[in-house]
């Protein structure tokens, strides 16, 4: 067995440490609440900026708009709906932990319930939004 | 003790190691530093013979009697009392000796008994994340007790000492029964994303051992211990990410004794 004694130097310590910790659930979820709260962030520049454009002028605002109008867009913003309600239905989830005093026992059964909710509504909410623009992409009337 | 050092390439003679009757052979890939020798950690593996009813630990004993008499790990008790054997096995902190091969075999998985033979097994051990790492297995333990010692671990009291005992109610008793249990293993401290990033937080095992005193209704130091964890470092950095409850081999409720210190600290209500 090691002695417990100290080596003369702690010189020759070692920090690193090449192992992925395979956490709770809860670990993970707290990783994607991260995610996607940096990525809402993005978002909500982007469109403080865009939508401060009509001080500027509204034709530059309505050149900017236009610039939307692509399949690529019409994907992130499939992206943005989930992250947003990812965040907002983990967020419910957090604040029940902290407040509800049977919430740490529940947070694994509320973790599976709201991702559920989220494939329910991420599913339809993806085809119909991804339908909607592809209508008005290849103009489908 | 043969100081022979010679192809320390995947060459690990383990023929020497007992096989009993039942036995599977199992990789065990441990991570391996000698501050005298390495700069950085690396991997070694280790195809040993193991009875499914085996512990982790006894497999790591029989590699050091028997293959590398140099591999360095804590253990002392072994039965899950004395909490020196955490460390990470398959990429969660354990105790090596609470930990048993037939629940690691692969294919068996759970279903004990049901092993598919010719799949092999491989077994990573790692020591615990976010403490120095002095040789092997075996880390520096001395942050975490730091952070044990900061919240005042023990019964604080004033006035005129009682003559008898200190009588408390059972359901007083139960109020903090659950984080009695702790041994100071540091398995939930070094499972914690913040702790592994920020060494000054103190810690899940540090706030269960506060818990205790603070929710003891013969104790007096409450106030002390909640203004010490009132802190960026204390409770508030807590991100309720669970891993502490589901590494504790004593089955607290780590992350619920956190809550509970938050919000005694919210509501002033102990």
């Amino acid at each position: 067995m090691p002695t417990t004694a100290s080596p003369p130097a702690m010189a020759g310590t070692s920090r690193r440490s090449g192992t992925l910790y395979i956490g709770d659930p809860g670990m993970w979820s707290w990783v994607a609440h991260r995610i996607t709260g940096v990525l809402t962030f993005f978002f909500l520049f982007v469109h403080v900026l865009d939508t401060a454009l009509v001080r500027v002028s509204p034709s530059a605002y309505n050149a900017v708009i236009e610039t939307y109008k692509t399949p690529l867009v019409a994907l992130l913003e499939v992206g943005l709906v989930g992250a947003v309600l990812y965040h907002a239905l983990n967020g419910i989830r957090v604040m029940l932990v902290d407040f509800w005093s049977k919430g740490p026992r529940y947070q694994r059964p509320m973790l599976w319930g709201l991702i559920g909710v989220w494939v329910l509504v991420m599913v339809p909410g993806a085809f119909f939004m991804l339908q909607r623009a592809a209508t008005e992409l290849f103009g489908g009337h | 003790m043969t100081a022979v050092v010679e192809g320390t390439a995947n060459a690990n003679d383990t023929s020497q190691i007992p096989a009993p009757d039942g036995s599977v052979t199992v990789t065990v890939k441990i991570q391996r530093f000698n501050p005298e020798v390495d700069s950085e950690p690396h991997w070694e593996s280790y195809d040993v013979p193991a009875l499914p009813t085996d512990r982790v630990l006894n497999l790591l004993i029989n590699i050091k009697g028997y293959v590398d008499g140099t591999l360095s790990f804590r253990r002392s008790c072994a039965h899950g009392i004395c909490g020196s054997d955490a460390m990470q096995i398959n990429g969660i902190n354990r105790l090596a000796c609470k930990v048993l091969v037939k629940d690691l075999l692969a294919g068996g998985g759970r279903r004990a008994g049901k092993t598919r033979q010719g799949k092999p097994t491989t077994i990573t051990v790692a020591p615990i994340k976010g403490l120095p790492v002095m040789k092997d297995l075996y880390v520096d333990m001395e942050p975490f007790f730091e952070a044990f010692r900061a919240v005042k671990p023990f019964l604080i009291t004033y006035g005129n000492e009682p003559t008898n005992e200190r009588i408390q109610s059972p359901a007083d008793r139960e109020r903090f029964d659950d984080t009695t249990k702790c041994i100071l293993c540091a398995c939930c401290t070094t499972s914690c994303p913040v702790f592994w990033s920020d060494g000054s937080y103190f810690g899940p095992a540090a706030i269960v051992n506060a818990h205790r005193f603070i929710f003891d209704s013969r104790d007096e130091g409450a106030e002390e211990r909640l203004d010490i964890l009132n802190d960026a470092e204390g409770v508030w950095r807590c991100r309720t990410t669970f891993n502490c409850t589901d590494a504790c081999p004593r089955g607290i409720q780590v992350t619920k004794a956190i809550q509970e210190v938050k919000r005694a600290l919210l509501f002033k209500r102990v």
